[in-house]
């Protein structure tokens, strides 16, 4: 027995003790959180997060892909392939965030991670992944308390080692605001959440603005995001009679939102308004939303071109299309592109050839990253502020024209545009 | 039968031994027990029943404060009770209660439909067949895949009530099947067995069904067809959505058909005959299995036309669907006292209306934050209250030892 215990430690150590000798050659002090050789033959390893089955899979699987393209697009770090390996999912959740996250960290060779899609997925997710020594780089998570109040206050979710290019929902709320308060001139407003991160940061965001701009807040509730029968919600947000109703929520949720909404005594005539978790074909081809306003990202993308693929939108698109026959189903694809293209550049600059060897410093990774400034992408230029944000703050309202057949024209049918 | 039996119930042995009586009321055994309310605050207590009593006595205060300050708020939002209670208090008008109530009924009568198959299969078998849920989830689906064709021919719009039946039956007959496929592969192969195996095999079947909708159907939620305008619109009558008219008055149709199936017709006796003692009606020449099957497929019937009223009322359907209104409806079942088939319509419809009226009626009154994210909570402790009172349900009878699952 100890005999075999023995050899069996004797057999662990072996390897340990050539590990030991073999290092030591001289090269650049590695950063504090080491450094990843690649070696000749293997490849960088990246991996995707994102939101890929269940009810938001339209608005993760477009993420997901334009990860893909994206490392197509930009080819070897220095000769080295990348690797995505299998696309993680997020679930859109907590769990699955954290799930999917201990995964990736199992994995040591990883240097940096795409995703999550969603804010409520980030928050388990982030704190494992950085704590790794990697990056997070999310295309989809606008939640305030991931990053900062944009006042210089971390938020109580922030990871250093956590960047975005999404928006941060403060501006988004404050579109929103504006556009209720100003343009429909209305002055009452309530507010609907479902308890995730990213619905209760931005109907807080849109409440706190509304308030701002010299509006009153009749209703601050919550709803369960399994819940279909949303009279007694309504009613309770009937019961103060508000003008206009945001709920920045999710599908299933948000369907039977806006089908029994009219039906609720006292918000018969209540203007009906979501944000982008909403904002997608499917949603807007039900009868029930016709007419409804959506704030969400500018997808309003032009000749903006990446400058480390020299890609367009247009070229992106139609990419995405041969590869997938459809088109995206939600915006925030071009984010994801750029997350996706900040990495391995960033990745590029953290990392010299040590023979045949690519070794990359994983503190160098984010020390490039806190430096991006005038970084031209799909989505406009890029600069990354001392709390990860790095996205382009440019919020568009678009209106439901109504119909199926018009659920594409409305996504663009922007009627009102917001940069700070 | 004895006259007055639940119909398609267990009633099996009525408890007329005292020391059941008490094993099930925790007290210890010793002086035989008397009856009566002062005789029970006499007899010797444990400390579970100080325990019960004490959160009994708190649910009361819950309620009748809760209760209590609502009416205040209904009087004068300013009155100083109802601020006392609760600073922002509104209160609610006569169409939003209406409202709230309406709903609640329209949804508790689709519990009480899912509620029937748990019901029933419990009274044949014993065991709770967990998978009922999914069989309603797919008559849910069938009527979505059924009702978008028909759109897609136009017949929908043109002929709304043939389309309805139409679907009606096509989904009657899918959830039917379902639920006797189910019971072939699954559950008569363990017939006999300790009732938790079949019990345990159900919650399988239960996962393999949702699965199964993602992968034939897709993981994302789908639509059923804009209903007509009359179905949507409110009516003069109370101001109800016609949907809701429609979910009620089937309901309540498929309730007494339900009724005259199981208490009038000769396979209605054959099934109460099953339920009092399978042996013994096996040797008055019934045939067990087929009486098994029957009652798996009405069941269904019911699962399949609660998931076409749930596509008429929220028009979306998704493979979860099934999950929380099955373990909704299964407390429905137990609230009503499982095994007696009114109970389970009773269950249905008070849970359905205390999760829909509970929250605004009891809990924001009281200054509860977010009460609406707590319907849940409410439903599930409306079955914790009734239980605490009623130990077998509100129409239930209770059971010896032997016979408790």
């Amino acid at each position: 027995m100890t005999k075999r215990v023995r050899k069996l430690l004797a057999l662990l150590f072996v390897p340990a003790l050539i590990a030991t000798a073999c290092t030591g050659s001289d090269r650049p002090e590695a950063g504090a959180l080491g450094v990843v050789e690649v070696e000749s033959g293997s490849a960088v390893q990246v991996r995707s997060l994102n939101a890929i089955t269940g009810d938001v899979a339209f608005f993760g699987l477009p993420l997901e892909r334009s990860v893909v393209l994206a490392i197509e697009d930009y080819g070897p770090i220095h000769g080295f392939e990348v690797d995505l390996g299998t696309g993680l999912d997020d679930l859109c959740s907590n769990d699955g965030g954290q799930a999917a996250a201990q995964i990736i960290v199992a994995d040591e060779d990883v240097l940096g991670v795409i995703g999550t899609s969603c804010s409520g997925a980030a928050v388990a997710a982030a704190p494992l992944i950085t704590d790794a020594g990697m990056v997070l780089i999310s295309g989809g998570n606008t939640s305030p308390a991931l990053t900062s109040d944009l006042a210089g206050t971390a938020g109580e979710n922030y990871n250093v080692g956590y960047y975005r290019t999404a928006h941060n929902d403060l501006f988004q709320g404050a579109a929103m605001a504006k556009f209720v308060f100003g343009e429909l001139g209305l002055t009452t407003a309530a507010a609907i959440h479902d308890g995730d991160p990213y619905t209760q940061g931005l109907a807080q965001a849109f409440a706190d603005a509304f308030e701002a701009e010299g509006g009153t807040v009749t209703g601050f509730t919550a709803v369960n995001k399994e819940d279909t029968d949303m009279v007694p919600v309504l009613t309770e947000i009937a019961a103060g009679s508000p003008e206009a109703l945001f709920f920045p929520i999710f599908q299933p949720a948000g369907d039977f939102v806006a089908d029994q909404a009219p039906g609720v005594s006292g918000l018969e005539n209540t203007v009906l308004l979501a944000a982008d978790g909403l904002l997608n074909t499917n949603y807007l081809a039900l009868s029930q939303t016709a007419g409804m306003y959506f704030s969400g990202p500018d997808t309003r993308f032009g000749e903006n071109v990446n400058q480390s693929t020299g890609k367009t939108a247009q070229d992106f698109l139609a990419a995405y299309e041969e590869r997938w026959g459809e088109a995206p189903a939600a915006p925030f694809w071009a984010h994801g592109y750029d997350a996706t293209t900040l990495l391995l550049d960033a990745i590029a600059a953290a990392s010299y050839l040590d023979g045949d060897t690519l070794v990359v410093d994983r503190q160098g990774i984010r020390d490039h990253l806190n430096s991006v400034e005038g970084y031209s992408g799909l989505i406009g230029t890029i600069n990354c502020d001392d709390f990860g944000d790095c996205g382009a703050a440019r919020i568009t309202v678009v209106q439901n024209i109504g119909g199926e057949e018009n659920a594409e024209a409305s996504m663009d049918n922007v009627v009102f545009s917001f940069a700070p | 039968m004895e006259e007055g039996a639940p119909p398609g119930g267990a009633p099996r042995h009525r408890p007329h031994d005292d020391t059941e009586q008490r094993a099930h009321d925790g007290a210890p055994t010793g002086a035989p027990r008397r009856r009566g309310l002062g005789a029970r605050l006499l007899r010797p207590r444990t400390r579970v029943d100080w325990f019960l009593t004490v959160i009994r006595v708190a649910v009361l205060i819950v309620l009748v404060v809760g209760f209590a300050a609502f009416i205040a708020q209904e009087i004068d939002p300013d009155n100083p009770f109802a601020r006392w209670a609760n600073p922002d208090a509104t209160g609610l008008t006569g169409p939003q209660f209406r409202g709230l109530v309406i709903s609640g009924i329209a949804q508790g009568s689709m519990y009480g439909l899912i509620a029937l198959g748990y019901s029933m299969v419990y009274g044949v078998l014993g065991f709770i067949n967990f998978a009922h849920g999914e069989v309603f989830m797919v008559g849910a689906m069938t009527g979505m895949i059924t009702s978008n064709k028909l759109a897609d021919a136009g017949l929908w719009e043109s002929n709304f009530i043939g389309s309805l039946v139409f679907i009606v039956v096509v989904s009657i007959i899918v959830s039917s099947l379902t639920a006797v496929i189910m019971e072939r592969v699954a559950y008569r192969p363990l017939r006999g067995s300790p009732r938790l195996i079949p019990l345990i095999t159900s919650i399988g079947v239960s996962f393999f069904l949702q699965n199964a909708s993602v992968v034939l159907l897709g993981p994302a939620s789908k639509s059923y067809p804009d209903v007509p305008d009359w179905v949507k619109a409110k009516h003069t009558f109370l101001q109800i959505e016609g949907a809701k008219i429609l979910v009620i008055v089937v309901a309540a149709l498929s309730m007494a058909a339900l009724w005259y199936y199981v208490d009038r017709t000769k396979t209605g006796k054959a099934m109460r005959a099953v339920a009092e003692d399978a042996e013994i009606a096996a040797l008055m020449g019934i045939d067990v299995n087929r009486t098994i099957v029957k009652v798996f497929a009405v069941g269904g019937a019911m699962a399949g036309m609660a998931g076409i009223l749930w596509g008429i009322l929220f028009r979306s359907v998704i493979h979860t669907t099934g999950f929380l209104p099955g373990i909704k409806a299964f407390s429905a079942a137990v609230v009503g006292g499982i095994g007696h088939l009114g109970g389970a319509m009773a269950g249905g419809l008070s849970i359905g209306v205390a999760e829909s009226v509970g929250p605004l009626l009891i809990l924001e009154p009281l200054g509860v934050s977010g009460v609406s994210q707590l319907r849940d909570a409410v439903a599930f402790s409306m079955l914790i209250i009734v239980l605490l009172v009623k130990p077998a349900g509100l129409f239930g009878e209770r059971l010896p030892a032997e016979d408790r699952a």
